[in-house]
C-alpha cells in the first residue's frame, strides 16, 4: 500500500494546525472553497446539509400524512393528493435520504479516516458525485412543480400505472436514475479506496467495522444500481416511444418488471442498513470499553447479508402471480438473512457483556436501535413467511415493518451517528441532557405512530388509503399523536445541535474515548487527515490503546 | 496559508495511482455490465416466451449488416489496443494514427446502424406506430428489444468516441506519454467493453434463424 | 511512481493473432446459423460469443495480466448476474 504515503517531506508544515473548516482546501476561499473543494471532509458536511433538509421535508410530508388520518372521512386532502403526498415521502425518503444518508455523509468524512488515508481515491468524483446528487434532488422537486402535477405512482412506480398515470412520472423516474448515479459513483469510490489506500500495516482484518461495512455496502451500490437504472431507463422509453417491454397491452410482463425493480430495490435495503450496522459495531465497542466480539464474524456477516440480499428480492411479489416455485424458493432464502443479522445482533450484546458500560447518549440510541431494529426484523420474518404473507400484504402490516427496519433501523443510527462524531466533525460538544431526554421522547414518539399499524395491519388496514372505517379510529389517533411527539423530537435534535456549534463546549480529540483512528486526530479534524501516515499495529478496538493516546 | 501552499494541498490529494485508476474504470465497466445485463435479462424471458415470433422477426434483420459493423467493432478494438501498445513503446505517431483509425471506423460503424435503422422505418417499423402495434406481440417485443437494446448500444458509441477524440488531443499534446497513459489505457478498457456488448447482441438479434 | 506500471506490456503481433482468432470466431458464428441445429443454435452462438468475450477480456482489456483482484471482481459481478438470471427463471420457467 506504498501508494497511500507519498511524498510528505515536500509538504510545508503549518505551525499551528487549522481544521479543515478554516483552511481552503483549493485556491479559493469563502462559498467557492467549499463548493469546488475535493476534501473528503467538506465533501461530507455538504451531503449533511442536502440530505438532512430532504430528511426534514420527508417527515413534515409524513407529518401532513398523520394529520388526514386523524379522523375518518377525509377531510384535509383530496385522494390525489394524499397519492402524492405518499409517493413523494417515499421517493424522497429512500433516493434523497436513506440510501445515501450514512454512507455519502460518515463514509465520506470517515472512511479514509479511519484506514489512514489522506482522502478517497478519486477525490474529485467524489465531488461530481455530490453534484450529480444535488441535480438529481432538483429534477425531482421540478417534477413537482411542473404541469401534470406530482407523481402519485408509489415509490415503487409499478407498471402498467406509471405508464398510464398522466402525472410527471419520466421526469421524477429520471431524478431517481442521476441519484442511482451518484450512489454507483460513491460505491467506486469507496471500494477503490479500501482496496487502495488502507495505511501501512492495516490489513483487512484490521479495518474498522464501519469500513468493512460501508465496504460491503459500496458493492451493492455497483452490482445493484444499474439494474434500476436500465428498469428506470425502460419506463421512461415506454412512456415515451410505447415499445411495449412492460406493457400488458403489448405482450409484456409487468411482473417482469417487478422483478427489475426489486432486483435492486431489496438489495437497496442493505445499502441502507448495513452502513447503520457498521455504526452499531463502532459505538458499542466504545461505550462497553470492550474490544468488539467475534470481529471477524462480523465482518463476514456483513459481505454475508450484501451476498444473500442479493437472492431474496423475490419476497416483495408473494401475491404479484410469480411462480409457486419461486415463491417457496425466495421465502427459504428470506429467511437465511436472518442468520447473519442475528450473528450481528448477539456479537453486539455479547460485546456488551461483562463491559464497562458508559451510557452515553449515543449508546443510548444504540439500545433504542436494537429494540426497535429487532421487532422491524422480527416481523419480517412474519412477511417473509408464505402463508402469513398473503394476510398481510399492502396492509399497514408491511408499512410499520418497514418503518421499524429503516427509520427505527437506519434513521436511528443515522441520528447516533450524529450523537457519537458530532464532537469529532465539527469540534464542539452537544448537550447531554438534551441528547438523553431525546432518546426517550423518539423512542416513545416512535413506537405510538408506527406501533399500532401492526395491530391495524393484522386487522386488515390497507396501506396507501387517505381515508378509512370508523373501527381504526382509536389506533390511528395514537399514531398522528405518536407522529407529533417524534417529529417535535427530530426538530429538538437539529435545535441542539445547531446550538453545539455555535455555542457548544469545545470537544477534546476524543470525548468517548475511542480507538479507532479518528480519535487520534484532533477535533475537528485538520485537512490533511494525518501528518505522518500511521502505521497500524493494534487491531482496531483494541483499547490498551488509551493509554498510549493519553501520552500523545 | 498562502495560495501557494494550498496548491501544494491540492495537488497531494489527487495523487497518482494508475492501479487504483484502473480499478475504478473497472468497476465502472461492471455497472455497465450489469445495466446490460438487466436488458439481457429481459430478452431472456421474452425470447424463452415468444421463441417462433423472435425467430420471425430476427429473419428481418440485416445479417449482412450487422457482420459489417461486428467486423468494424471489432477491427476497432484491435486499433486501440495497439494505440495503447505504442504509446508504451513510446511510438506516438502510431498511436496517433490507431487511434485517429479508431474514431474513423466508430464513425462507420454509426453510419451503417443509421441506414439500417433508416430501412426498419422506412418498412414502417417504428415504436409506437400502428403498423408496429398490429403486430404479433412476440414481434413487437422482439423488435422493442432491438430498438432499446441497439440504440443505448449507439449510445455508448458515441460516448466513446467522444472520449476517444479527448484521448487523442491528449496524446498529440503529449498529455499521455510513454510513462503516463493510464487516461488511454481506461478509454481503451471503455471501448472494448463496448465491442464486448456488441458481441454478445449480434447473434442475439442478427443470427436468430 | 514507474513502480505502478509493472504489468506485461503486449506486443503488435499478440493483438494482431487475436484479432484474427476473433474474426475467425464471427465468421464461424455466422455461418452456423445458417444451418439449423434445433435447440443448440442459441447454445452455440452464446459459447461462440463467450469465447470471444474471454480472448477480449484477457488480452485487449490486459485482465490475464492485470492485478489478479480485477479478476475477483469480475468474477463476482458475472456470478451475481448468472444467479440473478437463475432466480428470475425460477418464475418464468414454472409459472
Amino acid at each position: 500500500m506504498a501508494n497511500g504515503t507519498i511524498a510528505m517531506t515536500d509538504l510545508p508544515v503549518p505551525k499551528a494546525e487549522k481544521s479543515f473548516f478554516e483552511q481552503s482546501t483549493n485556491k479559493h476561499s469563502g462559498i467557492l472553497s467549499w463548493l469546488l473543494t475535493t476534501d473528503h471532509k467538506r465533501i461530507g458536511l455538504m451531503y449533511m446539509f442536502g440530505i438532512i433538509s430532504f430528511f426534514l421535508v420527508g417527515a413534515i410530508i409524513g407529518l401532513l400524512m398523520r394529520l388526514e388520518l386523524l379522523s375518518p372521512g377525509g377531510k384535509i386532502f383530496s385522494a390525489q393528493t394524499y397519492n402524492s403526498l405518499f409517493t413523494l415521502h417515499g421517493v424522497i425518503m429512500i433516493f434523497l435520504f436513506i440510501i445515501p444518508g450514512i454512507p455519502a455523509i460518515f463514509g465520506n468524512f470517515f472512511l479514509p479516516i479511519q484506514i489512514g488515508a489522506r482522502d478517497v481515491a478519486f477525490p474529485r468524483l467524489n465531488l461530481l458525485s455530490w453534484y450529480v446528487y444535488i441535480v438529481g434532488a432538483i429534477l425531482a422537486l421540478t417534477s413537482l412543480f411542473l404541469p401534470g402535477g406530482p407523481i402519485d405512482t408509489g415509490w415503487t412506480f409499478y407498471i402498467p400505472y406509471s405508464v398510464r398515470s398522466g402525472s410527471n412520472v419520466s421526469l421524477a423516474i429520471f431524478a431517481a436514475f442521476i441519484l442511482g448515479f451518484s450512489s454507483i459513483l460513491t460505491g467506486i469510490n469507496f471500494v477503490t479506496t479500501t482496496h487502495r489506500l488502507r495505511a501501512p500495516g492495516m490489513s483487512f482484518f484490521k479495518m474498522p467495522l464501519f469500513v468493512w461495512a460501508t465496504y460491503a455496502t459500496a458493492w451493492i451500490q455497483i452490482i445493484a444500481t444499474p439494474v434500476i437504472a436500465i428498469t428506470i431507463l425502460l419506463v421512461i422509453i415506454e412512456r415515451a416511444f410505447g415499445v411495449g417491454i412492460f406493457d400488458p397491452a403489448l405482450g409484456g410482463d409487468p411482473v417482469l418488471y417487478q422483478h427489475m425493480f426489486w432486483i435492486y430495490s431489496h438489495p437497496a435495503v442493505y445499502i441502507m442498513i448495513l452502513p447503520a450496522m457498521g455504526v452499531v459495531s463502532e459505538i458499542i465497542p466504545t461505550f462497553a470499553r470492550r474490544t468488539i466480539f467475534g470481529y471477524k464474524q462480523i465482518a463476514y456477516s456483513s459481505l454475508a447479508i450484501a451476498f444473500i440480499g442479493y437472492l431474496v428480492w423475490g419476497h416483495h411479489m408473494f401475491s404479484s402471480g410469480q411462480s409457486d416455485t419461486s415463491n417457496w424458493i425466495f421465502s427459504l432464502l428470506t429467511f437465511l438473512v436472518a442468520l447473519p443479522s442475528g450473528v450481528k445482533i448477539f456479537n453486539w450484546v455479547a460485546t456488551m457483556y461483562k463491559g464497562s458500560i458508559d451510557p452515553q447518549p449515543p449508546f443510548l440510541w444504540v439500545m433504542s436501535f436494537i429494540v426497535l431494529f429487532s421487532i422491524g426484523g422480527l416481523t419480517g420474518l412474519v412477511l417473509g413467511a408464505l402463508a402469513t404473507d398473503i394476510h398481510l400484504t399492502d396492509t399497514y402490516f408491511v408499512v410499520a415493518h418497514f418503518h421499524y427496519v429503516m427509520f427505527g433501523g437506519t434513521g436511528t443510527i443515522f441520528i447516533a451517528a450524529f450523537h457519537y462524531w458530532f464532537p469529532k466533525m465539527f469540534g464542539k460538544m452537544y448537550n447531554l441532557k438534551f441528547a438523553k431526554i431525546a432518546v426517550v421522547t423518539y423512542f416513545i414518539g416512535f413506537n405510538m405512530l408506527y406501533f399500532p399499524k401492526f395491530i391495524m395491519g393484522y386487522l386488515g388496514m390497507p396501506r396507501r388509503y387517505y381515508d378509512y372505517l370508523p373501527m381504526y379510529t382509536p389506533y390511528q389517533r395514537i399514531s398522528t399523536y405518536g407522529s407529533w411527539i417524534l417529529v417535535s423530537t427530530l426538530f429538538f435534535i437539529v435545535g441542539y445541535f445547531i446550538h453545539a456549534y455555535f455555542r457548544g463546549k469545545k470537544a477534546t480529540s476524543n470525548p468517548w474515548g475511542g480507538v479507532t483512528l479518528e480519535w487520534h486526530i484532533p477535533s475537528p479534524p485538520p485537512v490533511e487527515n494525518f501528518k505522518v501516515i500511521p502505521v497500524i499495529t493494534h487491531d482496531p478496538y483494541d483499547f490498551s490503546q488509551l493509554k498510549e493516546m493519553k501520552d500523545e | 496559508m498562502s495560495d501557494h501552499q494550498d496548491a501544494v494541498l491540492e495537488v497531494n490529494h489527487v495523487h497518482r495511482d494508475d492501479v487504483g485508476a484502473r480499478m475504478g474504470m473497472w468497476l465502472f465497466l461492471l455497472t455497465e455490465v450489469l445495466l446490460f445485463g438487466g436488458l439481457f435479462l429481459v430478452y431472456a424471458v421474452y425470447r424463452y416466451q415468444y421463441p417462433d415470433q423472435f425467430r420471425i422477426a430476427g429473419m428481418e434483420l440485416n445479417t449482412s449488416i450487422g457482420t459489417l459493423n461486428t467486423i468494424i467493432l471489432l477491427t476497432s478494438s484491435l486499433t486501440v489496443a495497439i494505440s495503447i501498445a505504442a504509446i508504451q513503446k513510446g511510438n506516438k505517431l502510431l498511436s496517433v494514427i490507431m487511434l485517429s483509425l479508431t474514431l474513423v471506423m466508430a464513425f462507420m460503424f454509426l453510419v451503417n446502424k443509421f441506414f439500417e435503422w433508416e430501412t426498419k422505418f422506412s418498412h414502417g417499423i417504428i415504436p409506437g406506430s400502428k403498423e408496429m402495434t398490429s403486430k404479433p406481440n412476440g414481434q413487437i417485443l422482439f423488435y422493442g428489444l432491438y430498438f432499446v437494446m441497439t440504440g443505448l448500444h449507439a449510445l455508448h458509441v458515441i460516448i466513446g468516441m467522444i472520449i476517444l477524440a479527448f484521448m487523442l488531443v491528449f496524446v498529440i499534446r503529449n498529455k499521455i506519454t510513454e510513462g503516463n497513459y493510464v487516461k488511454l489505457e481506461n478509454s481503451g478498457l471503455y471501448w472494448h467493453l463496448v465491442d464486448l456488448i456488441w458481441i454478445f447482441l449480434f447473434p442475439l438479434f442478427y443470427l436468430v434463424q | 511512481m514507474e513502480a505502478n506500471n509493472k504489468e506485461q506490456h503486449i506486443g503488435y503481433g499478440t493483438y494482431i493473432l487475436v484479432w484474427l482468432s476473433l474474426l475467425v470466431f464471427t465468421s464461424i458464428t455466422v455461418t452456423v446459423a445458417g444451418v439449423n441445429l434445433g435447440r443448440y443454435t442459441l447454445f452455440i452462438a452464446l459459447l461462440i460469443a463467450a469465447i470471444k468475450s474471454g480472448l477480449v477480456i484477457n488480452i485487449f482489456m490486459h485482465i490475464k495480466f492485470d492485478e489478479p483482484i480485477f479478476k475477483v471482481f469480475i468474477a463476482l459481478s458475472g456470478f451475481t448476474l448468472f444467479i440473478v438470471f437463475i432466480l428470475t427463471f425460477f418464475d418464468i420457467l414454472y409459472r
